[in-house]
């Protein structure tokens, strides 16, 4: 039967070629470091079962330890323009094609692979499938484009470079919230936010959870951080314990309420002070203001809709 | 009450702009020792937790998909789509990129466009030149405030349409979470809740740069400035 650890071995093959690939581009004046980082992360997908859960923690601080101190870096080498103008216009809308394959077979393994419970595992279908599009989209891609097997996982690294240590932020945020669960951070909070709030009144709790996204996720400048926090202090205890909330539309939209706070916050410099700088505005909160007043109504929005759906 | 600390420590790393990992780690350790648990074992539960939630980091074997197309010119045949709506009023203009650049997140190609790769180079001219014409001419400040309303249109496009992708990394960051306090779900079932906002997101934004032409258009009535 197919599992998630099928994709978790091809996962740990995508990563160690990166490693492979990393540790041999002379451009990079991190590559060793890098190229370490990329292979603990194989490591873990092919061989985190074996591991141990103190021996997953020491791999943990492994790439904390190369990220934190500035053991990531990247090499040059993209596509030199002209080439890719002349490909693009060669190639035409042929490139959405092999790009939407991905999404494609996603949402139809989805509900596919359900229907053949031999053969797949049911709960991980969206996985699952994602990981074959994943390998429908390259052979389809090197065989249309006339791309060598090795381009694709070259092209690869190169963004998974650029990403760098921040791929593996939501995995580490998520943990953290097993940390958090057990510690009981979640009573806690819960205890001091049921005193805060009105007794009983939902609307009242609902607001609490959106609004926090929002306010937490401007104080940090990233809403997936804010995430685990909020979550843990009313999303849990709250909404989807006392007040029986649908747990997937109260996670789905209030992620997407902290999204707001993400629009209002120079915290945020990537989305909100670089492109200012790059469009050399003289005022460098000018992008914020102009989002500020699409994000207050659709922030009142999210919270309304979690209030809405969530609790028929 | 001590096991608040944690919160403390990660709200304030994030400000203070410490290396986000060291953060999330530091605020792992403090409340694990604030609830009286040995260094080890919360390593231990840390390492255990960051094995499970494995499949948060499987949304990179994409990328090799995505660096191949982008090789091949899929940012340049973008840019080619947005130059196509040339012509239109900055608000309508605006709109259009918007819907684009929802319907690219949507389908998982969020890197395709972006403020480097499409607003610095020729969004914001676009959305400059037709806010020009039809306010017939432009002041330093106001072509500031047009080449906001571009790079604002990116984010709010990009963030609004993203989480309709059932692979994303916010998404996965839900379900990872969720099954840590023992509640299974599946991607897709939490991915079609991103839609209601996502129009709500289209329609709110929309109106406001419908009311953005009708200034201009005020203001093009008086003549020049």
């Amino acid at each position: 039967m197919i599992t998630l650890h099928w994709v978790y071995a091809l996962a740990g093959a995508v990563f160690a070629a990166f490693a492979l690939l990393g540790a041999r581009d002379r451009t990079n004046p991190r590559r060793w470091t890098t190229a370490a980082f990329w292979a603990l992360l194989s490591l873990s997908m092919w061989a985190g079962d074996a591991l141990g859960d103190l021996g997953n923690g020491v791999l943990l601080l492994g790439l904390v330890a190369l990220a934190g101190l500035g053991g990531m870096g990247r090499g040059q080498g993209p596509v030199p323009d002209a080439v890719r103008q002349e490909r693009a216009a060669r190639l035409g809308n042929r490139l959405f094609v092999i790009a939407l394959i991905i999404p494609a077979t996603a949402l139809a393994g989805t509900f596919l692979f359900k229907q053949a419970p031999a053969w797949f595992d049911g709960k991980q279908a969206t996985l699952i499938a994602l990981a074959l599009g994943v390998l429908i989209a390259s052979a389809v891609g090197c065989l249309w484009l006339r791309a060598a097997p090795v381009e694709p996982l070259q092209q690869g690294r190169r963004l998974m470079d650029s990403a760098g240590w921040a791929a593996i932020l939501p995995q580490m945020l998520a943990s953290l919230g097993a940390v958090f669960a057990l510690a009981g951070v979640g009573d806690v909070v819960g205890q001091i936010v049921s005193m805060a709030i009105p007794q009983g009144s939902l609307f009242g709790a609902v607001i609490a959870y959106g609004l926090g996204m929002a306010l937490f996720t401007m104080v940090m400048g990233n809403a997936f951080a804010a995430f685990p926090v909020m979550t843990a202090a009313i999303g849990l205890p709250l909404l989807i314990r006392t007040y029986h909330g649908d747990p997937a539309i109260v996670c789905a939209i209030g992620m997407l309420a902290g999204f707001c706070g993400t629009l209002m916050t120079p915290m945020a410099a990537n989305f909100n002070l670089v492109p200012a700088a790059l469009l050399e505005l003289k005022d460098k909160h000018g992008v914020i203001k102009r989002q500020v007043g699409t994000a207050i109504p659709l922030l009142i929005v999210n919270i309304l809709l979690i209030y809405w759906l969530a609790f028929p | 009450m001590w096991v608040l600390l944690g919160i403390a420590v990660i709200v304030a790393g994030f400000l203070l702009r410490f290396h986000p990992l060291l953060v999330i780690l530091a605020s792992a350790i403090v409340t694990g020792l604030a609830a009286g648990l040995d260094p080890l074992t919360i390593l231990a539960a840390f390492g255990k937790a960051f094995n499970e939630a494995r499949y948060v980091s499987i949304i990179w074997i994409v990328l090799p998909v995505v660096g191949l197309l982008e090789a091949y010119g899929l940012q340049e045949r973008a840019r080619g789509l947005i130059a196509k709506m040339r012509g239109a009023t900055v608000g309508q203009f605006l709109a259009g990129y918007m819907l684009l650049r929802q319907g690219l997140a949507a389908v998982g190609l969020t890197s395709v466009a972006g403020h480097a790769q499409t607003v610095r180079p020729l969004v914001a001219p676009i959305a400059e030149a037709a806010a020009e014409a039809q306010a017939g001419g432009l002041d330093d400040d106001g072509r500031d405030e047009v080449k906001a309303w571009a790079a604002a249109t990116d984010n709010i496009g990009l963030f609004f349409g993203e989480d309709i992708f059932l692979a994303i990394g916010s998404i996965l960051l839900i379900k990872g979470l969720l099954e840590q306090y023992g509640i299974s779900l599946e991607p897709l079932q939490l991915s079609v809740w991103a839609i209601p906002t996502a129009i709500a997101a289209f329609l709110i934004h929309g109106f406001r740069l419908w009311r953005l032409d009708r200034r201009l258009k005020r203001r093009g009535g008086k003549g020049a400035p």
